[in-house]
C-alpha cells in the first residue's frame, strides 16, 4: 500500500483495475490550504493519461506487474515472440505494446517483458544495442553542404541519423532511450 | 575537485541569495523598523487546520514568528521584521521545503493594503539591485515597474473557474481549483494580489466591516508563484480564541496533533493596535529572482542531502 507520500515520477499504482506510471508529480500548498498532490498518470495497457489530484491520506495499491527477463525470437503478422530464458515459455507480444522498443529487437536481444495479469504491457530493451547499417548513400568527398550527419536504415528497418563517415555494412551503437546513434563498433 | 556537485554548482545562486537578504535587510532599516530575533522552538503554534508543527521536546519548532512578533507589537515595538527559519511537516516540492526562511513584517496603524504597497516597494528594491527592470521567470517576463494588479479572490473564481467561489467552497473545492485553475494565471503579465479570502480561510485576519464574508487577507503571486500571505490583523482576543478553539476542533477531527492554546499571546492581544502583518517565502524569491526550477537550487543543502 502507497501513501500519498510514496508518490514520485515512476511509482507504478492500481487505478480501477488497471495499472499506472505517474508520469509527472507536484506537491501543491494554495496559502493556508490543505496539502494538494497534483499527479500525471499514463496508463500501461492503452496509455491514456490522466490528471488526478489527491488529498493527504489517500492510499493506493502498487500495480500488480511482473518482470520477467527473455529473449526476442522472431515476429509473426503483427506479434512478436520472446521466450522466457528460465522456462523456455515463449509469448506474443502485441506492437502497438512495445512501442520504440520495435526499432531495437534483434535476434537473441535479453529484454526484460513487463506482464500485467499474464499479459505482456511493455519490453524493456537494453539502453545500448548494436545494429548493422543496411542502407546509406557513400560520403561524397569534398562535400561542402556542410551537413554533418545523414540518413541511414538499420537491419531492423529503423531510420536515424548518422554521422557522414558511416558506410553500409557497418555496426553501430545506438542508445535506445533517445533513439540517437551512439558510436561506430570498431572491427 | 571536491565530491559534492551539486553544492558547487549552487555557488551563483547562493551568492544570489546572499545579495537579495542584505538587500532585504537595508529596505527595512531604512523604513525605520527593529530587526527581532524570536525563539525558534515554542510550547503553542498558532492552531491552523492545514499547518503542521515538528515537535521538539515536548514544545514544537515554530511554523512562523507570527505570535512572538504580534506580543512584541502588544508590547508597544511599532515596526518590527525578522529573518528566521520555520519548519513545516511533510511539506516537500520542488516549492517547499519542510525547513525554509521566511521573512515577517509587522506595522501598526496599518491595514492589509498598506502591506500590498510595501510589496511593491521592497521587491522593485531587490530587483533593482540585481539590475533588474522586470523578473524573467520560467520563459515569462513580469513587468514590476507599473502598479501591480489587485484581484478579489471571488473576482478571480469568476474570471479563471467555471465555479464561483462560493460554490467552490460548498463542494469543498476551493483548494482545488485555486491550485488548478487560479494560480498557474496569476502574476504572469505583472504581480497579482488576490485579495479578500472567505473568512474561514484567514484564522488571523481581521474581517472586513462591509462584508464579514471574507477576511482582510491577501497573497502576493508572481509567474504563478506564490511569495507571501498577509492581513490585517485581528486583535480582538475573544473572538481569536473561538476561531484558534475552532480550528483546534478541525485538528481533532481529522486525528492531527493538537496543540496548547497560546494562552499569553492571547491574554496579550487586546493591547495589540491595530496593525498589519505578512510572511513573504524567502526561497521562494530567490528562486524568482534567480529563474530557479526547483526550490531545492536555492538553498545549500536539502533534507535529503543531510
Amino acid at each position: 500500500m502507497y501513501t500519498v507520500a510514496d508518490l514520485r515520477k515512476g511509482l507504478k499504482i492500481t487505478l480501477d483495475g488497471d495499472p499506472y506510471i505517474v508520469i509527472a508529480f507536484d506537491f501543491a500548498k494554495p496559502g493556508k490550504g490543505q496539502a494538494l498532490y497534483r499527479t500525471k498518470m499514463r496508463n500501461m495497457i492503452n496509455g491514456t493519461i490522466l490528471d488526478r489530484t489527491y488529498r493527504s491520506g489517500e492510499t493506493f495499491e502498487p500495480a500488480s506487474l511482473e518482470d520477467r527477463k527473455m529473449q526476442y525470437l522472431y515476429k509473426e503478422d503483427d506479434h512478436y515472440c520472446f521466450m522466457d530464458n528460465q522456462s523456455y515459455e515463449q509469448i506474443h507480444v502485441d506492437e502497438n505494446a512495445l512501442g520504440d522498443a520495435k526499432n531495437y529487437l534483434i535476434d537473441n536481444l535479453p529484454v526484460d517483458v513487463l506482464l500485467f495479469k499474464g499479459k505482456a504491457i511493455g519490453v524493456d530493451v537494453p539502453n545500448f544495442v548494436n545494429l548493422r547499417v543496411v542502407q546509406t548513400d557513400p560520403w561524397a568527398k569534398g562535400d561542402t553542404s556542410g551537413s554533418d550527419s545523414k540518413p541511414a536504415t538499420v537491419e531492423t528497418g529503423y531510420v536515424l541519423r548518422v554521422p557522414p563517415f558511416i558506410e553500409e555494412g557497418e555496426l553501430i551503437t545506438i542508445d535506445t532511450r533517445t533513439g540517437e546513434y551512439s558510436t561506430r563498433v570498431k572491427g | 575537485m571536491a565530491k559534492n556537485l551539486p553544492l558547487i554548482r549552487r555557488k551563483e545562486a547562493l551568492w544570489g541569495r546572499s545579495i537579495i537578504i542584505q538587500e532585504i535587510r537595508r529596505f527595512f532599516f531604512k523604513e525605520g523598523y527593529l530587526e527581532v530575533d524570536t525563539p525558534l522552538r515554542i510550547p503553542a503554534p498558532a492552531p491552523e487546520s492545514h499547518i503542521d508543527a515538528i515537535p521538539s521536546d515536548r514544545w514544537f519548532l515554530h511554523t512562523s514568528p507570527e505570535l512572538c512578533m504580534k506580543r512584541m507589537l502588544a508590547a508597544g515595538f511599532e515596526r518590527i521584521f525578522q529573518i528566521c527559519h520555520c519548519w513545516r511537516d511533510g511539506e516537500r516540492g520542488i516549492r517547499h521545503l519542510p525547513e525554509f526562511t521566511m521573512l515577517e513584517w509587522y506595522r501598526v496603524d496599518a491595514d492589509y493594503r498598506d502591506l500590498m504597497n510595501d510589496c511593491e516597494t521592497l521587491i522593485r528594491a531587490v530587483a533593482q539591485v540585481l539590475g533588474y527592470g522586470s523578473i524573467c521567470y520560467h520563459g515569462m517576463e513580469v513587468e514590476i515597474g507599473e502598479p501591480w494588479e489587485r484581484l478579489s479572490v471571488s473576482e478571480a473564481f469568476r474570471r479563471y473557474s467555471d465555479m464561483t467561489m462560493a460554490e467552490a467552497l460548498e463542494k469543498d473545492m476551493f483548494d482545488e481549483i485555486m491550485v488548478r485553475d487560479i494560480e498557474p494565471r496569476l502574476g504572469l503579465q505583472k504581480p497579482t494580489f488576490i485579495y479578500d479570502y472567505p473568512a474561514e480561510r484567514g484564522a488571523l485576519a481581521r474581517l472586513r466591516k462591509d462584508n464579514p464574508t471574507v477576511a482582510e487577507r491577501f497573497e502576493l503571486y508572481i509567474g504563478g508563484l506564490e511569495l507571501a500571505n498577509a492581513f490585517s490583523e485581528l486583535t480582538d482576543a475573544g473572538e481569536q480564541r473561538s476561531r484558534f478553539v475552532q480550528e483546534a476542533l478541525f485538528r481533532e477531527s481529522v486525528n492531527r496533533t493538537t496543540y496548547p492554546l497560546p494562552e499569553k499571546f492571547l491574554d496579550e492581544l487586546s493591547d495589540m493596535p491595530p496593525s498589519a502583518g505578512i510572511a513573504l517565502g524567502v526561497d521562494r524569491l530567490v528562486m524568482l529572482l534567480l529563474d530557479s526550477s526547483s526550490i531545492d537550487k536555492v538553498v545549500a543543502f536539502t533534507p535529503e542531502e543531510l
